[in-house]
């Protein structure tokens, strides 16, 4: 195995990671701040990608159809929010669990319902297919490097957003104590929703971003939400760094396990075929051996709080 | 008798009375849709005791109720396909149920005791996340172990059979069927009424009070939960028995979110609620279903309704008050 | 002197920068009623904690019995029969009195691992469940959901399942919390008459039902026990004059 294919892959691996990241990012702010578990967020995923792929159907430009994404996914989170999920803050998990499947389910058979089951496609724009050559000699797809810096400026951007601004302040606040940040006078409501909104509007980025490299079709967000857990409890509840680290973890895992583990069996069995299978079936499980290996070093996460 | 106790002797009586129904109507089609009810109980009640005693929301059932499809499926495509199940010693399959039954209760029981050892380590929304995740792994193993069917799932020609019984019958499998959830509705009751019911009860409401009088709370829910997988794991095998057929939907967290369904629009808890919740299910699927393709936006709203303002699900409605226990 | 039963030897915990147990070494000798008292953020949560177990020390040991059990989990320490009460009563509030009671008994027998028999129809358990409860005076709402207990009742019933533990030495956290004085009277009875079982270390704010029940006084201020004798000796101790009970007394 050459070392280019090796680097190729590692930068698979991050590109992966980065979008898993857009993902766990809304997801860990929104159970930090407001301590819910929103099953639905797969959903906003999916919604971007098909406002993304209509938008980019209906005018052509990519970056409107990324700007669609955003603002779909956005609004729907900010709905669904303002009707739904803030009757479940003071419920239990069990119940958060149950009306957010719910409106997996609302939100999967709906869309279903407006576009049907065929996969809609969303082409990657000109200006950004083909490979670049890369220092070293490494050539790459343009659009999946592009993916990477996309994903890094987010996280970059949602760092300096925490630390920095006033909003930042209010949600490190409301993950402290919300009775403090209500008694600051703060509208803590209007910032639930708008912490929502924000979450569902990085969801709904990803999907429109993963869906011109794969189709974009009704349970598309699902399996993507799940890894986005598995992140979460590898880097820590609540944590936006945890949430980068994991990511990235989960996605060069994932990558590098589906490219070594056959290879590693191979040198154990002269049968190629047989040794290509079983390695892959142990690569799909690679992901969820290091979620439990954290689980058995640290039950909260890399760098969740202690209990 | 107080109205929980009639609405459970009611739904028995609807139980016995479906197949003579059925018969008497000419809509034989309706005692295999009764089956599926049954079945799905019966993997309800085992998420029951679980999340209703061990207070432990597991969403990642679907892996004991696959792991015991699997287990009929590969037992039996060895039989119908005449290969030994371990080469080596040569152990055969098999098309006996009680055999198939034993090996899906111990090897999901198996399954989730790993499980159970690695998400009992945390609490809360982690365990949640972490039952999904696990669920989500056999999953994928599932698709991409080519020996067994991959995403094709595996297909058995005949029903399994049982001793005495004509499991071909509709009547007679789903009688079958029927004794089982009966024998493990009886189970589960004395199990809520015995030294460890007493115990996991207490796990579930005040674990620090079970560490103080020298019990180790996490361990009553291991036990809780491996008994919990065993018979879901049993559903399993009856279900790739109604079905013929074992695919990976059986591991699919959509699976795992429709068990969850079940006991909720029942009533967690309650001894009945997870056989009202999966006879409400399949009708209805079986009606909505043929009004509307996209049938899920409905029991998505209702779903919505029984968790935004009717606590208790469907007994809690009809029963009132809240459950006791013993 | 009487056998020491339970003692700290030296612990300290810190939190960050805050100290919450700062050397402390308590003892508590078979047959007495040693109060701990103190300011709020004295550190008494903290201590009664590493005394049960459920928080390691950084420093120093807990012995009981005449056994180290500084590293021994909180269920290890209960087998060995040490009970505790806690604070905010920790009671299954959705199952019966009896129940609650039952379940220390089951604790006690060490067998919970029985799943088809009716845990009310085991004589034993039921026994010693029912005469703790008789102990306390709950027997007559032994059928009443614990939920609708008052108050008192449940603190009282917090006693109740210390006992079913038949324990060697009691552990108790402001067990007088929230009893308006006929409660605490009742309860400062029962502790009182509790002694002659084993011995309690009493973690307690109600003065009326320390100075009543204590033989001897520890008092703990910022995570140190600056004084620790009988009453008549805190009372005349300086320290604790000027530290805890102000110009006030």
């Amino acid at each position: 195995m050459s070392p280019i294919l090796i680097a190729e892959q590692v930068l698979n691996g991050l590109q992966f990671g980065v979008m898993l990241f857009l993902m766990a990012a809304g997801l860990t702010l929104i159970f930090g701040v407001m301590g819910l578990i929103n099953l639905a967020h797969g959903s906003l995923y999916m919604i971007g990608a098909f406002a993304a792929a209509a938008v980019a159907g209906a005018t052509g430009s990519f970056l409107l159809a990324l700007g669609a994404a955003l603002v779909a996914a956005a609004l729907a989170g900010a709905i669904v929010e303002l009707v739904v999920i803030r009757r479940l803050y003071d419920k239990d998990h069990l119940d958060q669990v149950l009306a957010t499947f719910a409106l997996i389910l609302i939100f999967s058979e709906g869309t279903r319902w407006l576009f049907g089951s065929f996969p809609l496609y969303l082409d990657i724009p000109d200006w950004l297919s083909g490979p670049v050559t890369l220092p070293g000699g490494i050539q790459y797809p343009l659009y999946r490097l592009a993916l990477i810096c996309v994903g890094l400026l987010v996280a970059l951007g949602l760092w300096l957003l925490i630390t920095r601004t006033r909003v930042g302040i209010r949600i490190r606040a409301g993950e402290n104590d919300r009775e403090m940040i209500a008694a600051l006078g703060v509208d803590i409501g209007k910032l639930y929703t708008l912490v929502f909104a924000l979450g569902a509007g990085l969801a709904g980025l990803a999907g429109a971003l993963v869906g011109a490299i794969q189709s974009v079709q009704v349970g598309m967000g699902e399996p993507v939400l799940i890894l986005a857990f598995v992140v979460i409890v590898i880097g820590g509840i609540g944590s936006i760094k945890g949430a980068l680290v994991g990511a990235l973890l989960v996605g060069l895992t994932d990558t590098l396990g589906g490219i070594f583990l056959p290879e590693l069996f191979k040198l154990f069995t002269d049968d190629a075929a047989g040794a290509t299978a079983t390695g892959s079936a142990f690569a799909s499980m690679a992901i969820y051996i290091l979620m439990a290996a954290v689980l058995v070093w640290r039950p909260t996460g890399l760098y969740g709080a202690k209990a | 008798m107080n109205r929980e106790a009639m609405l459970n002797a009611a739904v028995l009586l609807a139980l016995v009375a479906v197949p003579g129904w059925a018969l008497w109507a000419g809509e034989p089609f309706t005692i295999t849709l009764a089956t599926r009810a049954v079945i799905f109980a019966l993997a309800a009640v085992g998420l029951n005791i679980a999340l209703g005693l061990g207070g432990m929301v597991s969403l990642g059932h679907a892996v004991y109720f696959g792991v015991g499809g699997y287990a009929m499926g590969i037992l039996a495509w060895h039989a119908q396909s005449y290969t030994p199940l371990v080469e080596a010693l040569a152990i055969p399959g098999t098309k006996s149920m009680p055999v198939i039954w034993l090996v899906a209760v111990i090897s999901s029981a198996l399954a989730a005791l790993v499980i159970g050892v690695l998400a009992l380590r945390t609490s809360g929304v982690y365990f949640i996340m972490i039952t999904l995740a696990f669920g989500q792994m056999v999953y994928f193993f599932a698709i991409s172990w080519p020996a067994y069917g991959g995403e094709d799932g595996l297909s058995i020609y005949v029903r399994n059979g049982f001793p005495g019984l004509n499991t071909l019958v509709p009547v007679q499998f789903y009688g079958l069927c029927l004794m089982v959830l009966l024998a493990v509705l009886a189970l589960n009751w004395r199990l809520a009424r015995s030294p460890f019911g007493l115990a996991l009860n207490a796990a579930r409401q005040v674990p620090q009070r079970v560490e103080t009088v020298g019990l180790d709370p996490t361990r009553v829910k291991l036990v809780a939960l491996v008994i919990s997988g065993a018979v879901t794991g049993l559903a399993g095998a009856l279900f790739a028995d109604l079905n013929r057929f074992v695919s990976t939907t059986m591991l699919s967290w959509q699976m795992s979110g429709e068990i969850m369904v079940f006991v909720i629009i029942g009533g967690v808890g309650r001894l009945f609620g997870p056989v009202v919740g999966a006879g409400l299910y399949v009708i209805l699927e079986h009606f909505l279903g043929d009004l509307s393709d996209y049938w899920q936006v409905f029991l998505g709203l209702i779903l919505l309704a029984v968790v935004l303002f009717g606590r208790g699900g469907l007994v809690g409605i009809v029963a009132g008050r809240a459950r006791t226990h013993g | 002197m009487a056998e020491v039963v339970l003692s700290t030897r030296g612990i300290t915990k810190r939190f960050g920068a805050v100290t919450a147990s700062e050397d402390i070494s308590l003892d508590l000798r078979a047959g007495e009623i040693h109060a701990v008292i103190g300011p709020n953020g004295a550190g008494k949560s903290t201590l009664i904690a590493q005394i049960c177990g459920g928080l390691a020390p950084d420093a120093g040991r807990v012995e009981f019995l005449g056994r180290d059990v500084t590293a021994r989990p909180v269920r290890a320490r209960a087998r060995m029969g040490l009970a505790r009460t806690f604070q905010i009563s920790a009671l299954a509030m959705e199952d019966t009195v009896l129940q609650n009671a039952l379940l220390g008994a089951l604790g006690a027998s060490g067998r919970p691992w029985r799943f088809l028999r009716g845990v009310l129809t085991e004589r034993s358990l039921r026994d010693r469940a029912e005469a703790a409860l008789a102990r306390v005076g709950l027997d007559d709402v032994a059928a009443v959901r614990t939920a609708e207990l008052s108050h008192g009742q449940r603190r009282l019933l917090e006693v109740a399942v210390a006992l079913t533990l038949a324990p060697r030495a009691f552990v108790m956290d402001e067990p007088m919390a929230g009893l308006g004085s006929e409660g605490s009277e009742r309860l400062t009875t029962l502790l009182g008459s509790l002694r002659r079982e084993a011995p309690i270390l009493l973690v307690e704010h109600d003065m009326d039902a320390v100075f009543a029940l204590a033989d001897r006084v520890s008092v703990l201020v910022y995570g140190r026990v600056i004084a620790t004798g009988t009453l008549d000796e805190i009372r005349a101790d300086p320290a604790v004059r000027e530290a805890y009970l102000g110009d006030a007394a």
